[in-house]
């Protein structure tokens, strides 16, 4: 008997982007609120075991075209590219530079290096959540 | 360069990141990791360099001064060790190009040895306790990959038992940092052993250094905790063997060197001496596997308990003289171990065993490896001119001066049973009728040699200098016995 399972994959399509926007939300609120790189980076990896409830392994590498220890080793490299920059301006390791910008569309911006370090947990927990279950997922 | 003391473990660190985006450019990995450790080798040479001229470095991460942010500091101590590390892991490097196999080097290999590297160095330069456990673990999951990667049957056994050991000490060594913290409510090294000298060392801080010293036996396998030693060690490819054996006991090692010197030197009537019994019986049980086992693997690993157990003893005796030589010894040691395993790692490779009943007749056919191991015994055993001798000269010194007769013959008698395990391969591997060996002509001996030759030409040079080394071991021992010069590097009142 072929299951028929579209209300799954419907309300899959509707919840994923709800998942994805609270997982961005709770990445940007990191610095006042709760939240973070690591939490935002698991909720979005939420979102995509979803989808890979909803289909299938093959499916999903055809919508997330992405090699995710890649997007691991990317994550790192932001890490430590946040931490080594420090080394150019000779002040110790991991020491982050913060200041008011002015950006087109969005006004004055209190920007931080902290969040492309935290950008690097986030891409790291996303690669490796992801290569863990697609590991298991594939293996028989 | 304010950030010396972070270089030597940011380019394994930077170097494993980029070699997780070609896994399977092997050739590329190779030229990459070789260049990086050559790298790493010298900003080591510099910063043993610069601590020499001028004293304790540190950096304050994120520029956060020194109890409130994690600090490194690069003592003599740590920055030799890490210097004979980085030299280490140069070595194993080269020997794996021929030796280690294109599975495992399209497996993430040389990423993960980096990745180890960055836990070794890390644990070695930390001042921070907390840090210092994140860096165990750093060392303690890439060891974990290393120790399974290929899949094998008896690897995955042995992987089981020493990750099931690994957690349970690793939880212990947070439920010990905890209990610390909440006592004096710091985590900064020098500001804790500030706090310890403030309150004194009550019997709570008795507890914790004895759990402390629980945890990194553990780690650094001493008496009644080595018991997953022999087997785990057993299981891996050689060149993963050379880097455990000569790295991550000596981190436990150094772990209690430097939070006994550090913390716990105040009540040393009951922890000293808990510590010299212990390290006497590590030697006592290390020789009994080291005499008792016809398996080259076996001999040499047991090797590694006994040395644990001199470095130790060396310690706790705490003279000037016990600590350089134990500081001398554990250097020579960890070059000589990892020479040692890389030559039976040929040996391994030629025979096609590792028992040595089935070996026979090698110097023959193979006199450069031959007598590359004949130098490694001898060094390991610490015949004069060579490396081993100075560091055990010094410790049974130590010994007999703050009248620990009996520990010591202990420990002289070690040198001769060590002595004998070593040339029970060396006349039964190399000498007699030679046998012929199936799939010999493929092991790559020439370019195999190469690294245990370097390590070996080190160590002789370690022993034949010994002169020229002294005034750095005897900086490291200034730091290690005492305590305020590290305090005042790092808080600087």
């Amino acid at each position: 008997m072929k299951s028929n399972d579209i209300i799954l994959q419907t309300i899959t399509k509707v919840t994923l982007f709800v998942i994805i926007l609270f997982s961005i939300h709770l990445f940007f609120a990191g610095h006042y609120y709760p939240g973070g790189g690591f939490i935002g980076g698991l909720m979005t990896s939420g979102a995509i075991v979803l989808l890979l409830l909803a289909y299938d392994l093959k499916t999903v590498a055809k919508i997330l075209p992405v090699d995710f220890k890649i997007v691991a080793a990317v994550g790192l490299l932001f890490a430590v590219g946040t931490g080594a920059g420090s080394l150019l301006f000779n002040v110790p390791f991991l020491t982050h530079a913060f200041g008011d910008m002015n950006i087109p569309l969005l006004g004055e911006t209190s920007l931080h290096t902290a969040t492309l370090f935290d950008l690097g947990v986030y891409l790291v927990v996303i690669g490796v959540t992801m290569t863990i279950i697609q590991t298991i997922g594939e293996s028989e | 360069m304010i950030n010396l003391p972070i270089i030597p473990l940011l380019i394994p660190l930077l170097t494993g990141i980029i070699l997780m985006f070609i896994p399977k450019k092997v050739k590329l990995q190779r030229v990459i990791s070789l260049i990086a450790s050559l790298i790493t080798v010298g900003a080591a040479v510099i910063l043993v360099n610069k601590v020499y001229k001028d004293g304790i470095q540190t950096v304050n991460l994120s520029s956060w001064d020194a109890p409130f942010g994690i600090t490194l500091v690069s003592d003599m101590l740590s920055a030799l060790l890490v210097l004979t590390t980085s030299i280490i892991a140069l070595a194993t490097i080269i020997y794996s190009f021929r030796s280690i196999g294109e599975e495992r080097e399209k497996f993430y290999y040389y990423p993960v040895v980096q990745f180890l590297l960055v836990g070794v160095l890390g644990a070695f330069s930390t001042g921070d306790i907390f840090n210092m456990f994140v860096f165990f673990e750093v060392m303690l999951m890439a060891s974990y990959v290393l120790l399974v990667l290929g899949g094998t049957k008896i690897q995955l056994r042995e992987t089981i038992k020493y990750l099931l050991v690994n957690v349970i000490s690793s939880a212990l060594f947070v439920i010990a940092v905890g209990y610390l913290y909440s006592i004096v409510g710091t985590l900064n090294m020098a500001h804790i052993s500030l706090r310890i000298s403030e309150i004194g060392q009550t019997g709570i801080l008795t507890v914790i250094a004895i759990l402390f010293m629980i945890v990194f036996g553990i780690k650094g396998a001493i008496f009644p905790l080595y018991f997953w030693l022999p087997g785990s060690y057993y299981a891996p490819p050689v060149p993963v063997m050379a880097l455990f054996g000569a790295l991550l006991t000596k981190v436990g090692v150094y772990s209690i060197m430097r939070t006994y010197s550090l913390f716990f030197y105040h009540d040393r009537g009951y922890t000293y001496q808990i510590l010299i019994v212990l390290s006497i019986l590590t030697i006592i049980f290390g020789i009994i596997g080291a005499i008792a086992y016809w398996d080259v693997k076996k001999i040499i690993i047991y090797n590694i308990i006994i040395a644990i157990g001199v470095i130790l003893f060396g310690f706790a005796v705490t003279t000037e003289a016990g600590l350089s030589g134990s500081i001398y010894y554990l250097i020579h040691d960890m070059i000589i171990k990892a020479a040692l395993f890389l030559l039976i790692g040929m040996m391994i490779a030629i025979t096609g065993t590792s028992d040595l009943r089935k070996m026979g007749g090698l110097i023959k056919t193979y006199p450069g490896l031959a007598w590359t191991f004949f130098i490694a015994a001898l060094a390991l055993a610490g015949i004069p001119p060579l490396s081993g001798f100075v560091g055990k000269l010094l410790i049974v010194q130590g010994g007999f001066s703050s009248e620990y007769y009996l520990g010591t013959a202990i420990v002289l008698a070690s040198s001769l049973f060590v002595l004998f395990s070593v040339m029970k391969i060396f006349i039964n591997g190399f000498w007699g009728i030679p046998k012929t060996f199936k799939g010999e002509e493929k092991v790559p001996v020439r370019s195999l040699l190469i690294a245990p030759v370097i390590l070996i030409v080190l160590s002789v040079l370690y022993g034949v200098g010994s002169e020229a080394i002294n005034p750095f071991i005897s900086q490291a021992v200034e730091t290690l016995s005492n305590p305020t010069i590290y305090i005042e590097a790092v808080l600087k009142e």
